[in-house]
């Protein structure tokens, strides 16, 4: 393995060659300050066809990347939808246009806290201003004017993916014909800041994390960011479906070793899961990236709560939930379709009955692929109705 | 049972219903009624579903629908939301008929309800003649298993109805393919003759 200085040099000279819109457009953002000339990182699968009809945005989840599908060029490991997206598939990339842009905050590419800071020349660290779901979205905006778009077949997203989505929906009522938001919540619980927090303590606990300025050395607190991902990663699985992957199960090894190494093979699982993550992801990013989903409330932002976030829509809602989603629970999206409901908004929702708990919506659940693929066709047919008249 | 139900009772909900209004169709099954409401008359529907295959299928047609649960979920639903509010052969399925009947008056202006009519004469001399629980075509299970808790006649809901001071705007006794329109003076005989009662209340 790579140092992982020599590891970073290499990820950003491959990061040189994605692809990446320049944002002129200064964009002020909820803290109040203001970014300009920021670069936004995407990519597309699929073809733009010449009615520009076939468009899905993708928006994605705390840990993702605009690499959906195929081979992440950056890893080498596959996307992290590539149950979803791809040929043939429930998002069919021979038919249908797929565009997911890194957000900001992120370390994909888009302007983050390891860019270079223009005022001191040096990385932003904690000088990255405090970014939320909202100014995330506003960020992408700017993506469907790029691609001359006026409106989106469909807009979808898991997790904080799903809430980006709301918050699109919300702010710009008109730019896409259906949405399907997958394992959301309209605002974070008690329990899911307490979780955000916990990870968040274990980077800034690190003694390399050194206040954000680690990258000044080339260095990252793999220690603390590899327990973040712990904590993540035990809230993606649920109660059952844990204990039926490894139970009391012992990692290669006989009996007991009576010392603390990993000796159960879930201790080995998130040990491994830490590890690999603090590879491709920037511990600052997970600081601000969680602190957006924190910040999160949809019904605060509009006097009269979530029935009037989403007044007018004329956007055809799919929400779709896990039956043993902790973090996000069937109450949580339910939440949300009351309130599509009260304001007389066309909304679908769909309860996936899985012991998988979060993670469901990236793993090969065939009913929830069935249901994504009917609801997506079927709007596709409606849109062209819609233009045609 | 929603299987075997009566194609000509979907025909005489769709005719109960003004054209280009707002529809609840509470446990829509797989979506046909909903499909024909709005290809025929231009009628904007949702639909409320338990079953999860059913949901799908109605994904699949395009057809808004809600996974939930009508005994439990329909405070969701605004007042006055929807123009009808359809419950079609579930009334006597709920735990509290007369608690889900009121939250389908609290959403729709109107409500359409069928039951499947226990006062047939067919299931009438089943239990009388046999001594045994009635299984019919429109009562497909036996009692054991039957979903129905609540099994009621047309002349008991409209009764019910009158109790309750519900307003009976229409009600229509169905058998295979005859309708007629049942009131108080003929009551009796339409409970003996129709396999299904469809009722306007609102």
């Amino acid at each position: 393995m790579p140092s992982l200085a020599g590891l970073f040099f290499w990820m950003s000279a491959k990061l040189e060659n994605i692809k990446r819109l320049d944002v002129s457009e200064p964009l002020k953002l909820d803290c109040g300050k203001t970014i300009s000339n920021f670069p936004l990182a995407y990519e597309t699968y699929g073809a733009l066809n010449d009615n520009k009809d076939n468009a899905i945005l993708v928006f994605h989840a705390l840990t993702g990347d605009q690499f959906v599908t195929g081979i992440n060029p950056i890893t080498n490991k596959e996307g992290w939808w590539v149950t979803a997206v791809g040929p043939g598939k429930a998002i069919d990339t021979n038919k249908y246009f797929v565009i997911c842009a890194n957000v900001i905050g992120g370390c994909m590419g888009s302007l983050g806290p390891r860019n270079i800071n223009p005022d001191t020349n040096k990385p932003y660290g904690l000088e990255f201003p405090v970014i939320t779901i909202k100014d995330m979205v506003r960020a992408q905006q700017s993506l469907l004017d790029h691609f001359g778009i006026k409106k989106l077949l469909c807009a979808t997203g898991g997790s904080m993916g799903g809430m980006q989505l709301l918050q699109f929906c919300a702010t710009f009522p008109d730019k896409t014909f259906s949405a399907i938001p997958i394992a959301c919540s309209s605002s974070h619980s008690a329990q899911n800041i307490a979780l955000n927090e916990l990870a968040r303590q274990a980077i800034m606990a690190d003694p390399v994390w050194d206040n954000g300025k680690y990258a000044l050395k080339n260095v990252q607190p793999k220690n603390g960011l590899a327990v973040a991902r712990m904590v993540g990663h035990i809230s993606y699985l649920s109660e059952k479906g844990m204990q039926e992957k490894f139970g009391r199960k012992l990692q290669e090894k006989a009996d007991y070793e009576f010392s603390f190494n990993a000796d159960f093979q879930v201790e080995s699982y998130l040990r491994h899961q830490g590890y690999a993550f603090v590879e491709r992801f920037d511990a600052n990013s997970i600081l601000y990236i969680t602190r957006a989903m924190d910040y999160f409330d949809l019904s605060k932002q509009f006097k009269g709560g979530l029935v009037e976030a989403f007044k007018n829509q004329k956007t055809k809602f799919l929400i779709i939930s896990f039956s043993s989603d902790w973090l996000y629970t069937t109450k949580d999206n339910k939440d949300i379709v009351i309130a599509l409901n009260a304001s007389g908004a066309d909304v679908s929702y769909s309860e996936i009955i899985t012991d998988k708990g979060h993670d469901s919506f990236l793993l090969n659940e065939p009913e929830f692929l069935k249901t994504l693929k009917g609801f997506i066709n079927t709007m596709y047919e409606k849109f062209k109705n819609e233009k045609r008249i | 049972m929603k299987n075997l139900k009566m194609k000509k009772e979907f025909k005489v909900i769709a005719d109960l219903l003004k054209n280009n209004t707002r529809v609840l169709d509470v446990g829509c099954g797989d979506g046909s009624l909903m499909n024909l409401l709005n290809r025929d008359k231009n009628i904007e529907v949702r639909g409320l579903e338990l079953n999860q295959d059913n949901v799908q299928q109605c994904i699949n047609k395009g057809l808004p629908v809600i996974q939930g649960n009508a005994e439990t979920e329909l405070h969701q639903f605004p007042n006055q939301s929807f123009d009808y509010v359809i419950l079609s052969q579930t009334l006597q399925a709920f735990y509290e008929p007369e608690k889900v009947l009121k939250e389908l008056l609290r959403i729709g202006k109107s409500v359409v309800i069928s039951i499947p009519n226990f006062g047939y004469w067919k299931v009438r001399t089943k239990l009388l003649f046999f001594g045994e629980m009635p299984v019919t075509k429109t009562l497909p299970n036996t009692w054991y298993n039957t979903p129905n808790l609540h099994m009621c006649t047309i002349k008991d809901l409209f009764n019910f109805c009158d109790e309750k001071n519900m307003n009976i705007k229409k009600a229509i006794g169905v058998n295979e393919d005859k309708t007629s329109l049942i009131k108080r003076s003929n009551l009796e005989i339409k409970n003996l003759f129709s396999k299904l009662g469809i009722f306007l209340i609102g």
